[in-house]
């Protein structure tokens, strides 16, 4: 069979059909990228052992648009998406599997850019993609690509964070810069041409956590701040554990151009995503050895005390704004939309 | 009906449009409803057209107004 | 960034609101009306009203364009998309407002509608210029701050030729608001609602300069004071409002010199005076039939014209019995007094106006007072 042709050719539909085609496109680009020996053996699934201890397992679907934007892609925002979700978990994450819906149509260049992106950021972050699926649909059906990752990691004992776990007295430390991403985005999209210096902040943050957990093994929270920013994640958590925030407007790291991209288009950075960074929340006299940590590892260096855990029925977070004046940060409704009003 | 943002502007373009600059951004609008700025101008910027030029003087008289209205006894 | 920051300053804010304190009369309340989304969003976001004196009182008008948007009107543009399969521009706070029949211009995407979000007028054009064999239509909404630049792309669009676009125009005036609330039975005969004083709208005074209130201050013998954008804009105004209700005085006061004048924006003001003319009427939800106070696109202009185009009539389609919207938008009511409030009305479900845009009473309420309450 003729190699595949990355500088012309095009995914269609005979690619997920399961034959020679789709044999050929596992192959050539996904065994040749991911280069490991479970992908070698071409078996349905992956086998390996696991270490003692409790397993965590997270899955991630990206239908990110555009595929390629300043500081990422889809293929590497779905491997660091997923990781991060394992090491929310307190787990070290371990392997991934990768399942890819294809557009009928879409350049094997394309394809090939997202895949490369996705074996460097799993090298990078030492975890290798052990096994996957490939499908393709109609022409019309979908974004060019989306894929789906999923996640196994181990738990290592006395660290446990979860949602229902933040006690009034608690910190609420975020680890960076807040709205990078989504802002990246957005100065891609048609409709919003500006030019700004900004990049997507996607990264791997399961090293920033082992070095947290390894001076606080009790952190109580942790979670990343994608979709709905940083107010939603902590309405989730305040929710769970059925505890209200007071957050300070003033400590909240956000670059001026992110806050110049907000004013442009009317949108509040607390609510724009995130998917290099995480908040963290943990017993008061533990704070300040973790965000030492956070500050001396390269993904946390603008790590900063955003606020506090404080007894609310009602499980407002609420901020205090640099006025003195206090609002509530409610949950988002519906999307985010620029508004001129 | 309000959302509205100063800007600088950053560059002069073709066909009455300008680059503006908030916060590092730049952005592309259109200069249709205002005559004669200049680069260096501030304009009020409301959904992709500058509606009127930002008076710099007028700007540093206002802060100073709030700022006497503090020292007031 | 420059021009925004420093008129944000929280130690200033501080200043300004002690200075309020000091200078309001304990023996007497203000009641203070502003009607610009901007200015209702800034005291929510940042906590102003946390800041004045229990005495100062500040109301929400009907500042919002969308909120004020009547169901009827989206329902047509809804049409416009779905029945005769035009592309629908629209700007990003119109999408979500629901209309009838369980839709939104966002829920009529999912249905197939080809519902386009734009951020400037100019969007459109371009969106004309790319689609060709398809009808195009700009759903055109806003005070004067917005429909200047309607104006500019109608005349670019008859320049261009652009056949196959057109706009649905309804673009709304803000003094005929006002005069609307302060002709309200409510508040000329039975004196439900002490209006003291107004805080002008920002962005639209740029625009129509501060001589057009000059009528209201006399007229009615009320204060009125331009405000900016800012929240130290929103203060500063306070403390000149509650000097001259204070001095027995009833002027236009304009706070925001760096960018308002007494004549305006002489240029957008010819060209707007050039496509549009007013209608005799138009429907403003929560507040019914509001005379002279919307505009129409002009004759020279017709083929630009969507609701000549494609014979749009609307109906009008009342709201929710239990809505309090027309009471809060002149300040007779407050959110909480509504029953719907937060029951069955919410951002998500917004059954009214005034919960409809981020910037309505109720919807900024909603996020940032609703925990709240405070004495009247």
């Amino acid at each position: 069979m003729k190699k595949l042709d990355f500088k012309r050719g095009r995914i269609d539909l005979t690619h997920g059909a399961g034959g020679r085609a789709a044999a050929q496109l596992v192959a050539e680009l996904f065994r040749a990228q991911f280069d490991n020996a479970w992908l070698s053996a071409a078996n349905d699934g992956a086998c390996f052992a696991v270490p003692a201890g409790r397993m965590v397992m997270a899955t991630d679907s990206h239908v990110v648009s555009p595929l390629f934007f300043p500081g990422g892609d889809i293929g590497s925002l779905s491997v660091h998406g997923t990781i991060n979700d394992v090491a929310m978990m307190g787990a070290k994450p371990l392997y991934l599997a990768a399942g890819f819906i294809l557009e009928e149509g879409l350049p094997l260049a394309d394809l090939r850019r997202v895949v490369e992106s996705m074996a460097r950021a799993a090298r990078d972050a030492g975890v290798a993609i052990v096994t996957g699926d490939t499908k393709v649909v109609e022409q019309g059906s979908g974004d060019g690509v989306f894929v789906t990752t999923t996640g196994v990691g181990v738990v290592p004992p006395g660290v446990g964070p979860s949602a229902e776990r933040a006690q009034p007295g608690d910190r609420v430390i975020v680890s960076g810069t807040l709205g990078d991403h989504g802002v990246a985005i957005m100065s891609q999209r048609e409709n919003l041409g500006f030019a700004t210096a900004l990049e997507s902040d996607s990264a791997a943050l399961h090293g920033l956590v082992e070095a947290m957990l390894a001076v606080a093994p009790d952190i109580h929270c942790l979670r990343d701040p994608t979709r709905g920013g940083l107010a939603t994640a902590l309405n989730e958590l305040a929710s769970q554990s059925g505890v209200g925030m007071v957050i300070d407007e003033a400590a909240l790291p956000i670059r001026t151009e992110v806050a110049g991209a907000c004013e442009l288009l009317g949108l509040d950075p607390l609510y724009v995503a995130n998917e290099g960074k995480l908040v963290a929340i943990c017993a008061e006299e533990d704070a300040a050895r973790v965000l030492a940590a956070m500050r001396a590892h390269p993904l946390g260096r603008a790590a900063a005390i955003a606020g506090t855990v404080v007894e609310d029925a009602r499980r407002f977070v609420q901020m205090e704004t640099s006025f003195g004046g206090r609002r509530v940060v409610d949950w988002l409704v519906g999307e985010q939309l620029p508004r001129i009003c | 009906m309000c959302l509205a943002i100063p800007a600088r502007v950053v560059e002069l373009l073709p066909d009455e449009t300008a680059r503006v600059e908030v916060g590092g951004v730049r952005k592309e609008c259109s200069l249709a409803l205002v005559d004669g700025v200049a680069v260096g101008d501030y304009v009020v910027l409301h959904v992709g057209y500058a509606i009127q030029r930002l008076d710099a003087a007028e700007a540093e008289r206002t802060l100073a107004l709030f700022a006497e209205a503090g020292l007031a006894a | 960034m420059k021009y925004i920051d420093e008129f944000r300053n929280g130690a200033t804010a501080r200043k300004l609101a002690q200075a309020i304190a000091r200078e309001a009369d304990p023996g007497r309340r203000y009641h203070i009306m502003e009607f610009c989304g901007g200015h209702t969003h800034a005291i929510a976001r940042y906590g102003i009203a946390d800041l004045l004196p229990a005495n100062v009182r500040l109301i929400h008008g009907p500042g919002c364009p969308v909120c004020v948007l009547p169901v009827g009107r989206i329902d047509a543009a809804i049409a416009l998309a779905l029945e005769h399969r035009a592309i629908l521009c629209s700007y990003g706070d119109t999408l979500r407002v629901p209309a009838s029949e369980q839709l939104s211009l966002m829920k009529a995407k999912a249905r197939g509608a080809d519902i386009r979000m734009i951020y400037a007028a100019s969007d459109c054009l371009k969106i004309a210029a790319g689609n060709p064999g398809r009808v195009v239509v700009f759903f055109a909404i806003g005070f004067e701050t917005t429909t200047p630049p309607t104006a500019v792309v109608i005349q670019q669009a008859e320049r261009a030729g652009a056949p196959n676009f057109s706009v649905f125009c309804n673009h709304v005036l803000t003094p005929s608001a006002i005069n609307h609330i302060l002709e309200s039975p409510e508040v000329r005969a039975y004196g439900t609602v002490p209006l003291d004083a107004f805080i002008g709208p920002a962005h639209v005074s740029t625009i129509i300069g501060s001589q057009p209130y000059e009528f209201f201050a006399e007229e009615y013998e009320k204060p009125v004071v331009i405000a900016g954008f800012e929240p130290l804009d929103v203060l500063q105004a306070v403390l000149m409002i509650v000097r001259q209700l204070n001095d027995g005085r009833a002027e236009v006061e304009n706070e925001f010199t760096r960018a308002v004048t007494r004549e305006g924006n002489a240029k957008a003001k010819r060209l707007v005076a050039e496509v549009f003319e007013l209608r005799r009427s138009f429907e403003w939800r929560g507040l019914g039939e509001v005379p002279y106070s919307a505009l129409k696109i002009k004759e020279r202009y017709r083929r630009f014209d969507a609701e000549a185009r494609f014979g749009i009539g609307t109906r009008s389609v009342p709201d929710h019995k239990a809505c309090e919207c027309g009471a809060i938008l002149r300040g007779v009511k407050r959110p909480e007094d509504c029953k719907l409030f937060a029951t069955a009305c919410t951002p998500e479900n917004p059954m009214g106006s005034c919960m409809v845009s981020s910037e309505g009473a109720c919807a900024a309420h909603y996020s940032y007072g609703r925990f709240r309450s405070r004495a009247a």
